[in-house]
């Protein structure tokens, strides 16, 4: 069972329809007994920091996904979800992240020929090809980003993909149990689809 | 790195496509969801469904449609039309829209975009913006393009990137449906007053207008209709053609 987290912060139709595509069983909730008792979860989200840090405390969220993490078992973040596990971001004002991962998000620098937010398809620049959400994914694959901010993690060799906007930021992170991607898989048409089947194939 | 974006847009009404979808092939020209999944396969960036009803009745088989077609396209879509206030904002974004595009409310109630975009978060708030030229500025309309207010439209684009939006949806009224091409002096002028993705519209007729607006304006992105719906022209031919010219895009 892979559970979809719910806690208001934006649409999780396309998520759970996209998984349940590759005959993935899910459940949508915001009920921590619903994450303890699955064996992998999704953290999606759009919006901002400040608000999916307040609602996911309101919810009573953190500790159940903490523990799904520590238990080792399979987590994935999207957007927002993913930057939501470093410890601070540039976006928040009073709310530091989950702190899972060492690392914090930054914001695109306003630069000429350089709107913020990133905003359309770009490229999966691929810097290990053992991470598992990848297979039969080819380097420069396109995938859909809609955000103006990245993250930074501390320990680079859990950078899975890079993305070039004038830098190369962050696009895909993992370590261990622990998966993160910026862009949205499930807006990526095949290649997006392509990774979540991969995610529902982990074991 | 990050590619132009070709967006086909398609007006709705009562739920069903109107203005004329002339594909092979499809068995029911007016339902989204299929022209849709058309748009998908010929690889469109993203797709812009505009409700030209916009009416209270309305609304709650719209989130519907929006519904439908979020459980069947996997590709970014925004929804336009109608939308008064924060609530409309939240309900088409949880019914699965990726973006939502305001245009006569946020000229009427400009705080809607600050408040909007703090709450969702400014990606998702697309501020449209219907503009004629006008002496020697653009005038700014709204209701449909029928009232004009008392607003330069390079001005209120800069305003509006202020208050939050996170992409202008430009059209000029003087080109949409000319098919001679986009007014560039129009989408250049507002692209270099704003920070975030410009989307131009109107009057695309020709695989060079789409060339001329990417080199000459610095927009992210084009929007058509007719062009596509009656396919005079496929998606997959304006991105062949732009890669010729040596523009980036998806294929």
């Amino acid at each position: 069972m892979i559970a979809i987290i719910d806690y208001g912060m934006g649409n999780i139709h396309s998520v759970q329809k996209a998984l349940e595509h590759f005959g993935a069983k899910t459940v949508v909730t915001n009920n921590p007994k619903d994450i303890e008792t699955s064996d992998k979860a999704i953290l999606p989200g759009v919006g901002a920091f400040d608000d999916a840090m307040s609602e996911l405390k309101k919810q009573k969220l953190i500790a159940a996904l903490n523990k799904h993490i520590r238990q080792k078992k399979t987590f994935l973040g999207i957007c927002l979800g993913m930057q939501l596990l470093l410890q601070n971001s540039e976006e928040a004002n009073k709310s530091d992240g989950l702190g899972i991962l060492e690392g914090e998000v930054r914001r695109f620098l306003d630069r000429k020929g350089f709107a913020v937010p990133h905003m359309g398809w770009n490229q999966l620049k691929i810097k290990n090809k053992n991470c598992p959400l990848l297979k039969d994914t080819p380097d420069n694959s396109y995938v859909y980003f809609c955000h103006s901010y990245y993250p930074q993690p501390k320990d680079k060799n859990i950078i899975a993909a890079v993305t070039d906007y004038g830098v190369d930021f962050t696009s895909i992170l993992w370590q261990d149990n622990i998966y993160g991607v910026q862009f949205h898989p499930e807006k990526s048409q095949q290649t997006g689809l392509k990774i979540l089947e991969n995610f529902v194939n982990l074991c | 790195m990050l590619t132009k974006r070709i967006i086909p847009c398609l007006d709705i009404k009562d739920n069903r496509v109107v203005k004329g979808i002339k594909f092979l092939g499809l068995r029911d020209a007016g339902d989204p969801v299929e022209v849709a999944r058309i748009y998908e396969e010929q690889l469109a960036d993203e797709l812009v469904f505009l409700d030209i009803t916009a009416s209270y009745e309305n609304r709650k088989t719209l989130v519907n449609l929006v519904e439908e077609i979020a459980q069947n396209i996997f590709m970014p879509f925004t929804v336009g039309g109608g939308i008064r206030d924060s609530n409309d904002i939240r309900e088409l974004l949880n019914a699965g829209a990726d973006k939502v595009s305001i245009n006569t409310q946020a000229v009427k109630c400009p705080d809607l975009i600050t408040e909007s975009s703090r709450k969702f978060g400014s990606q998702c708030i697309v501020v449209a913006i219907d503009a004629k030229k006008e002496n020697d500025g653009w005038q700014v309309y709204i209701n449909g393009g029928r009232t004009p207010v008392d607003l330069n439209a390079v001005e209120w684009a800069k305003k509006a990137n202020e208050l939050g939006a996170g992409e202008i949806l430009l059209t000029s009224m003087d080109y949409d449906g000319t098919k001679d091409g986009y007014d560039l002096e129009l989408t250049k002028n507002v692209v270099e007053a704003v920070s975030i993705p410009v989307i131009a519209s109107g009057g695309a007729g020709k695989l060079e207008h789409f060339y001329d607006c990417f080199s000459q304006t610095g927009a992210s992105a084009c929007l058509a209709a007719s062009l596509f719906h009656y396919q005079e022209y496929t998606i997959k031919q304006v991105k062949d053609f732009l890669k010729g010219k040596g523009v980036s895009v998806r294929q």
